[in-house]
């Protein structure tokens, strides 16, 4: 089903950094063969939602949601077999464990987001409760777009946490969790909040963390204004309601003006009812913009991740270096950098000739070390590299794909309603002429 | 219908009508020759001699006139011969004040006027002055309100633009009701109004009814309204009814209408910051800076002609609704004062029973115990009582005529200038609903229009867009 081979598997369950040679197989193996993706095998619903309870540590009832996963082989759909899905029921907190995995085992790749834990940037009418059903829609629908965006990445597809996330109900966790992932993940995310400076920043990445900052800062500013005019636009829109009911009751007075008044009020009240569902639509775009808003952090600690690799490099040669001059300060009897050791041979006398050796022996091993691991260091960088900015070239281009495709079905919105406003007072004024 | 009432106003003898001339002058301040005169003019210019409402202005012929509205539907426009525009307002700085003042043009063809075309600038208070006039000389008579003298909404300026050109379209519109009143059209203070240099005006503004008998008038009125009305028509009732009720629903109309202007301004104020975000966002992306200027550019739209929305309530719609929520004061007070006169006559009529009960008494009932007391001789005392009273319910029949008169007068010419009233009320408040219907039905077009046309076409973008029109 997958392309799997032995290496794969090593690679994917056990350590969190890759050798280069099983990152490069893992390139070679899943890129290479798109059409092993697990998305063209695979048919993955997030189908539905349900409440649990269950008693917590201190014995109190905890009220949490559980999201029916259904997958089914794709070449049974397409032949029209109504074969049932297999299925099995996760909560939002397993969804972070796995991509909390994904993160640590992929350090190169922009892991996909899961949709938000609270709900932000809400306009007033929206609720920000956790439990509102239409929270609950809008989430399942986000962890559904999490599980495919997943599911058609060249390397992340070929996951078997990943697969077993989708097919083991039972024993899921354990599987993880005997990964090691854990202890991994925190210091990965020490290591992303820790400051240090790269002598020579790639330039590239660093170009591309800053995009990703702004585009961070300016996605969040457009959420925000958006919420806001969505809030005023509900006003506009509901206050007009009103019209319908005064408008019903001054028809009750008059003879030769109720009826055109009477129909004008109904047509004002479907114009106040119509901003519901414009502003449902508007909240998927928006939903499709805080998917990037959260992409941003991916796109961030893969930047980040080359940063440390860079720097622990620059740390690496610096050492051997250091070490080398020490070595060439012992064979020539020269002093160029300043030692206590140093210091105190001088005021307290030089070391034997057998120290000298023994030391000169140590440095030896040590220097010798000291290259074997800057090699596989700088080789890892590269690899590194090359797979984080194929994985880049590749969500820039989603990116470009997915924001014009929502930019446009903005537009298409805005379009529709407008048409909608033109239709109900078009009607509007042929009542008001009826006057 | 024109023959027949040419021919009672022409002759107010004829026995269809007859009214006492002296009534005549009471009731409009203006000879009956004038009336005539006027009458006279009246079929030479009307065009094909159909009835002309709009100039009837003898008694008589007001009284055959109002029976006829209520059949008409509308009046002959053509017939129109007063044209009068406000415009033009001008700042005037003194060291005491700062005023505005509108220029008003009359254009006419009318006799009572010298010239056929007068120039003249008003200020607010000469508007009040001659409403003011209007309503005294024609207690009971709707006439149009003017716009208020103050904002209370606290975030107009007295002489901000759009304020100045609300009030300027409301008292073009309030000179120009009166113009097509048949009554109040033929005033003599609406005359001096429109034609006197502004010396003239303020000199004639002191000249009028002395405070005294102002103050009789006000005295009358109260002490009538304290006596209430006893047997009102109905046709009174239900115009009172229907007055309370379209009070409160224009109230509402007026009070959402102003909701929606601040929801609108406040929407607008969230709006500044939308487009530019896009056209911020736009500045650091390569492939999707074109689609995000569209967006912003549709906003910047969104915006603009939102603005026109906004100006579009607060311009026409609202200042229209809150002209009619006056009007019904107007209303109000006409049909308060309508009742105060029948309400008179009422109370006379009483006394006159009265006297008439003691005139016919028996005269062993009647104080003739006093008189004796006194020393009169009880026949004598009877004659004189008798004389006396018999002079007096003389008096009180006099003046029971004439006011039953005044009062079946008033009673027609409200009920003309009620389906008057009905029919602009309607006029009005259709166009000013049909114009903003019309401007929304502009604003989404406008809109629409403008996602349609992104500054640089991408294939992907006219494609869809095209077919979801189609």
């Amino acid at each position: 089903m997958m392309a799997d081979t032995g290496s794969d598997e090593v690679a994917v369950i056990g350590n969190i950094d890759l050798t280069p040679g099983e990152i490069e197989n893992n390139m070679k193996n899943t890129m290479g063969e798109k059409g092993t993706v697990l998305f063209r095998k695979m048919e993955i619903n997030v189908a539905e939602a349900e409440k649990r309870t269950v008693k917590n540590a201190v014995n109190m009832q905890e009220i949490y949601t559980v999201y029916l996963i259904e997958t089914r082989p794709a070449d049974a759909a397409s032949e029209g077999t109504n074969s049932t899905p297999d299925s099995l029921w996760r909560r939002y907190s397993e969804f972070e464990i796995l991509r909390n995995f994904l993160l640590v085992t992929y350090p190169y790749v922009v892991v996909p987001p899961l949709p938000e834990k609270r709900a932000e940037f809400v306009w007033h009418k929206l609720s920000a409760d956790n439990m509102d059903p239409d929270f609950v829609e809008r989430r399942r629908v986000g962890l559904e777009n999490f599980l495919l965006r997943v599911a058609s990445h060249p390397i992340l597809s070929t996951d078997k946490i990943f697969f077993a996330f989708l097919t083991e109900e039972n024993g899921w966790k354990e599987m993880v969790f005997e990964t090691g992932f854990q202890a991994k993940a925190d210091s990965r995310l020490k290591a992303l909040n820790a400051t240090f400076r790269v002598k020579n920043p790639d330039k590239r990445f660093a170009e591309m963390k800053h995009y990703g900052d702004e585009l961070q800062s300016v996605i969040s500013q457009l959420l925000r204004v958006r919420a806001r005019v969505a809030d005023r636009l509900y006003g506009v829109y509901k206050v007009h309601g009103n019209y319908g009911r005064v408008f019903s009751e001054w028809s009750a007075i008059e003879k030769e003006m109720g009826d055109g008044l009477q129909s004008a009020g109904h047509h004002m009240d479907a114009y106040a009812a119509s901003v519901d569902d414009i502003l449902e639509e508007e909240e998927h775009y928006a939903d499709q913009l805080k998917e990037y808003l959260f992409y941003t952090e991916a796109l961030r600690a893969v930047c980040r991740k080359h940063e440390l690799i860079q720097y622990e490099l620059e740390m690496a040669a610096q050492d051997l270096t250091t070490k080398k001059q020490q070595q060439e300060e012992l064979a020539t009897g020269t002093v160029r950098t300043f030692s206590l050791k140093g210091m105190t041979s001088k005021l307290f006398g030089q070391e034997t000739p057998e120290q000298r050796e023994a030391k000169m022996k140590v440095l030896e091993g040590q220097i010798q070390e000291g290259e074997d691991s800057l090699k596989e260091q700088n080789t890892e960088c590269d690899v590194f590299v090359k797979g984080a900015w194929s994985d880049i070239e590749r969500f820039k281009d989603q990116k470009n794909h997915d924001l014009k495709e929502a930019l446009i079905s903005y537009a298409i919105m805005q379009i529709s309603m407008c048409k909608k406003g033109i239709q109900v007072w078009t009607n509007a004024k042929e009542c008001f002429n009826k006057m | 219908m024109s023959g027949n009432v040419a021919d009672s106003a022409v002759s107010p003898t004829t026995p269809a009508q007859t009214i006492p001339a002296d009534l005549s002058g009471q009731m409009l301040e203006l000879d009956e020759d004038d009336d005539l005169e006027v009458f006279s003019k009246d079929t030479t210019n009307t065009d094909g001699g159909s009835f002309n409402a709009s100039m009837q202005t003898s008694p008589g012929s007001m009284i055959n006139q109002y029976k006829f509205d209520e059949e008409e539907e509308e009046e002959d426009p053509g017939a129109k011969d007063l044209f009068i525009t406000v415009d033009n307002p001008e700042s005037h700085i003194t060291t005491i004040e700062t005023f505005i003042t509108y220029r008003v043009v009359t254009k006419t063809t009318r006799s009572e006027f010298d010239s056929s075309e007068y120039e003249v600038r008003r200020r607010y208070q000469d508007f009040l002055w001659l409403r003011g006039r209007l309503e005294e000389a024609h207690p009971t008579l709707i006439v149009h309100p003017l716009p208020e003298k103050f904002v209370m909404k606290g975030m107009v300026e007295r002489f901000n633009d759009d304020f100045i050109e609300t009030r300027r379209r409301a008292l073009h519109h309030f000179l120009n009701r009166i113009a097509e009143h048949p009554i109040l059209s033929c005033n003599e203070d609406l005359k001096v109004f429109l034609s006197a240099q502004a010396w003239e005006l303020a000199s004639h503004k002191k000249q009028g009814p002395g405070f005294l008998s102002r103050m009789g008038e006000t005295v009358r009125a109260v002490a009538a309204s304290v006596r209430g009305v006893k047997n009102r028509p109905e046709e009174f009732n239900s115009i009172q009814e229907y007055v309370e009720s379209f009070s409160q629903k224009m109230t509402s109309l007026d009070r959402i209408t102003q909701r929606i202007v601040k929801e609108e301004r406040e929407y607008l104020e969230e709006m500044k910051e939308y487009a530019p975000t896009y056209t911020l966002w736009s500045g650091s992306e390569e492939e999707l800076a074109e689609p995000l200027k569209g967006v912003a550019n549709c906003l910047d739209r969104c915006f603009q002609e939102t603005e026109g929305q906004v100006r579009q309530l607060s311009d026409c719609l609202a200042p229209t609704l809150h002209e009619y929520v006056l009007s019904t004061d107007t209303l109000k007070a006409v049909l308060r004062r309508r009742d105060n006169m029948q309400a008179e006559l009422e109370a006379k009529n009483e006394a006159l029973a009265a006297k008439r009960a003691d005139r016919d008494a028996d005269p062993r009932e009647r104080g003739v115990v006093w008189q004796s007391l006194l020393g009169k001789n009880p026949e004598e005392a009877r004659q004189q009582r008798q004389q006396r009273l018999t002079g007096e319910i003389g008096e009180l029949k006099e003046e029971i005529d004439k006011l039953e008169d005044r009062v079946e007068w008033a009673n027609n010419a409200l009920k003309g200038d009620w389906s008057r009233w009905q029919r602009s009320m309607r006029s009005d408040l259709k166009d000013a609903f049909v114009s903003t219907a019309q401007k929304n039905v502009d604003y989404y077009e406008k809109v629409r229009v403008t996602h349609l046309k992104p500054p640089q076409p991408h294939h992907t973008f006219d494609t869809r867009l095209v077919s979801i029109t189609l």
